[in-house]
């Protein structure tokens, strides 16, 4: 390789697109380095304080993509106070100063204001595609900039984001010469929308797959918009209210019925039960599937939507659906990849999910890869059943109601049962516990699960020997949560080295002091060691033997950043 | 009379409080524990064992409230204190389950929540056998039946157990009824909350004894 121009090299290089293996490639060599940093286009930061925007732009000259992770995994459970960071602000004034040619952004877990949205539209003439998932602090105004500035939007997608709904009419700020747009997801957007203005949209927009509604928008009004848009790959309904008699029902079938491209179904952020079969002409394509935001559908009429649905790849349901509804799915969808199971607040407990509807979805659906599963109880037995029949995880979350449940068959703890996990499935990436749990699921853990990069613990473990366990035995580990576990100075402190290897760690309520950070910051001076301290006056010094209720540390070549709340103590 | 003062973060029960002792000890009622709040975005129950902390915590489901309450210990007071408790009591904690709170506050309870929010108070009778006079509590407060039953348990100073479809409320000295719209006098617990609401016309905490009879049908 080392007789090949540059050019050609180069020319290989854009073959290679995944992450990780871009950054393998700049560890060859000095010229592979340089090579691979000036053709690199997409750089994805998992941890936006792990570095600085201006130390990227130096690297990349040639960025066109960035991906941003802000706050840790855990403030999705409202584990981490307001204001603690990840603002998106710094890095786009730093990008639009360095002049890069931004075309795509994608930022999760991010603070993101209305100035930045403005800045980000102005700035980057060649804009086209805006991700944010799981974002707050903008309102409709900064999607109205966005709208109205980046002449070639072709996608905003917009997950689950806390948006201030200004009322201000931000749809309408897409001018008539707008015909870019491939994607466009609303559907977190709690505010009306002129339908008028969005049907319009649609109607210029033929290059338009994906569209997800929000629950403002009716049906007669899907149905118009499905005419224009008879090309939709992905469509989230929003409003499925209707009585099935009436006339605009019927056009709706009819016009579902010409929809064959439809593969992703989504939304019914509000439906009445008898109008899903409306939907029934698309159910046989369907690959992805999401009725997790649908309330008040019971299960029966579940079970009836998903006979049809034999193509499924991908299920996000509620746990209403019950163990005999995941039994349909488990006859049905045979080339199920990826289940989520939501709680829904119920004490009729036979509608409930347990161990049973797992073993049954592991029986007839062998290809299935990612789990996240909430259930009111489990059992060592079904776990080890799962294991067997799937030994394909690649990520597996199960989520016990009752958090430090054991297995109500034997009383014993479900270490046994995730041990199975961990040994069958070689390729687990991730995985989240709960249950009740002793020092041996993690023994195991570190015994077997090679692959692993994140693990989620919560109310688990007897000692500190739990936790270094794992990270003796998980050379891949990447990311550690843990809250609520006896896991103390010790576990941390016994192999500071490791976690210049993980991009972060995150104990709360364990128990861990703040003289034992103080020493783990100290010598480790590449990790940001923050502890939050929410309860006591921020001038108010705390003891060194006073336990530590959050801790998050990172490693970063950034230094201790500027932008932390009173309540954050960077040691 | 005594005055007993009731910590409920939350529930708010001071519109129909009279701030006269019920019958029971009141000193018990005091350790029970209090101090849950039921958010609009409470999810079902968990049990915490963490008897690693030595420190009370309380459980909140709020992100503000976290900063300015305190903390009580949940399996610590059912361990010493309140023996009518059972430990697998339902307990709300903070982050768990762990479901992203934007599903939490716009998901599929919160719509439930926001269907039936439409400015009603549906205030209905709650009597108790050998209670002196009877009380009056708003369904519409309540979003589930656990908080519900754990409202009534504060108010009436017993106990329900855990309810199973088969058994009823086994295990315990009480058990929650109501008579619903044909007169009939129905077990709380059988049918989905929303229907519940909308035909309980009053409640009756009845007898162990008496409620067997109604678990068994």
């Amino acid at each position: 390789m080392n007789y090949f121009p540059d050019e050609v090299i180069e020319h290989i290089f854009e073959y290679v697109g995944s992450h990780r293996d871009r950054n393998a490639l700049s560890l060859v060599c000095r010229s592979w380095y340089r090579i691979e940093r000036c053709t690199r286009e997409k750089v994805f930061i998992g941890n936006c304080y792990s570095i600085t925007p201006e130390r990227l732009i130096q690297r990349f000259p040639s960025l066109k993509s960035l991906t941003l992770k802000g706050k840790p995994h855990f403030a999705d459970f409202s584990l981490v106070p307001h204001g603690w960071g990840g603002f998106v602000y710094p890095w786009i004034e730093a990008l639009a100063k360095g002049k890069v040619g931004l075309e795509e952004l994608r930022l999760k877990r991010m603070v993101v204001s209305d100035e930045s949205l403005e800045l980000l539209s102005r700035a980057f003439p060649n804009f086209k595609s805006l991700v944010l998932v799981s974002c707050e602090e903008f309102t409709t105004d900064g999607l109205a900039a966005i709208a109205a500035n980046c002449k070639w939007l072709r996608e905003l997608d917009l997950q689950e984001n806390e948006v201030d709904d200004h009322k201000g009419q931000w749809l309408s700020c897409f001018p008539d010469s707008c015909t870019s747009l491939v994607s466009l997801n609303f559907a977190c957007l709690k505010g009306e929308i002129n339908t008028g203005v969005l049907e319009r949209l649609v109607a210029r927009s033929p290059n338009l797959k994906s569209l997800r509604l929000n629950r403002s928008v009716p049906l007669d009004a899907l149905q118009r918009i499905l005419a224009r848009a008879p090309q939709l790959v992905d469509l989230g309904v929003g409003s499925l209210v209707h009585d099935p008699a009436m006339e605009t029902f019927a056009k709706l079938m009819t016009t579902m019925n010409k929809c064959k491209s439809i593969t992703s179904l989504s939304g019914f952020l509000e439906v009445t039960p008898r109008c899903l079969t409306a939907m029934y002409p698309i159910l046989p394509k369907l690959t992805s599937l999401n009725l997790s935001y649908a309330a008040g559908i019971p299960g029966s009429d579940l079970i009836k939507l998903i006979r049809h649905c034999k193509k499924l790849q991908r299920l996000w349901i509620m746990d209403s659906i019950g163990d005999k509804g995941l039994g349909v799915v488990a006859n049905t969808c045979k080339e199920l990849q990826e289940l989520r199971v939501f709680p829904s607040d119920n004490i009729g407990q036979h509608a409930a999910v347990t161990e049973k509807g797992l073993v049954a979805i592991s029986m007839g659906c062998p290809k299935l890869h990612s789990l996240l599963y909430f259930c009111h109880q489990m059992t060592n037995a079904a776990l080890i059943t799962v294991a067997k029949n799937c030994p394909n995880f690649i990520r597996f979350r199960l989520a016990i109601l009752d958090a430090t449940k054991p297995d109500p068959d034997t009383n014993q703890p479900l270490d046994e049962g995730f041990g199975a996990i961990v040994q069958s499935c070689r390729r687990l990436r991730r995985l989240s516990l709960s249950g009740q749990l002793t020092d041996k699921v993690f023994l195991y853990i570190g015994m077997y699960a090679e692959q692993l990069e994140m693990l989620s613990i919560a109310f688990a473990g007897e000692s500190d020997k739990g936790m270094l366990y794992v990270l003796n035995g998980c050379k891949k580990l990447r990311k550690l949560e843990i809250r609520d576990c006896p896991f103390g100075n010790t576990a941390l402190l016994t192999d500071v080295g490791k976690y210049e290897t993980m991009r972060s760690l995150w104990m709360s309520s364990c128990e861990v002091t703040v003289g034992a950070c103080k020493v783990l910051a100290m010598k480790m001076p590449r990790l940001n060691v923050e502890i939050f301290n929410e309860n006591e006056p921020a001038d108010c010094e705390p003891d060194d033997v006073q336990k530590v209720e959050k801790m998050y540390l990172y490693r970063t070549l950034a230094g201790k950043r500027k932008d932390a709340p009173e309540y954050v103590w960077t040691l | 009379m005594e005055n007993c003062s009731y910590e409920k973060v939350g529930l708010n029960l001071e519109a129909t409080e009279l701030r006269l002792g019920l019958p029971g000890s009141a000193d018990e009622h005091d350790e029970k524990l209090s101090s849950c709040s039921y958010s609009s975005s409470s999810s079902s129950s968990v049990v915490i064992r963490s008897k690693k902390r030595s420190s009370p915590e309380e459980s909140i489901d709020d992100e503000e409230e976290l900063k300015s309450n305190k903390r009580t210990m949940i399996s610590h007071h059912n361990d010493d204190q309140d023996k009518n408790v059972p430990p697998s009591k339902a307990q709300v904690v903070v982050g768990w389950p762990p479901i992203r709170s934007y599903r939490k506050n716009n998901g599929v309870q919160q719509q439930q929540q926001e269907q039936k929010k439409k400015g009603e108070e549906v205030y209905v009778k709650v009597s108790m056998a050998g209670a002196p006079y009877l009380r009056k509590i708003d369904l519409n407060f309540y979003n589930t039946y656990q908080q519900l039953l754990l409202a009534l348990e504060n108010m009436f100073n017993c106990t329900f157990g855990e309810y199973s479809e088969r058994e009823g409320y086994n295990g315990s000295e009480f058990a929650p009824t109501y008579e619903d719209k044909d007169g009939d006098w129905m077990l709380v617990g059988d049918v989905p909350w929303n229907m519940f609401i909308s035909s309980c016309k009053r409640l009756r905490i009845v007898k162990g004894s008496e409620a067997k009879g109604l678990g068994c049908l």
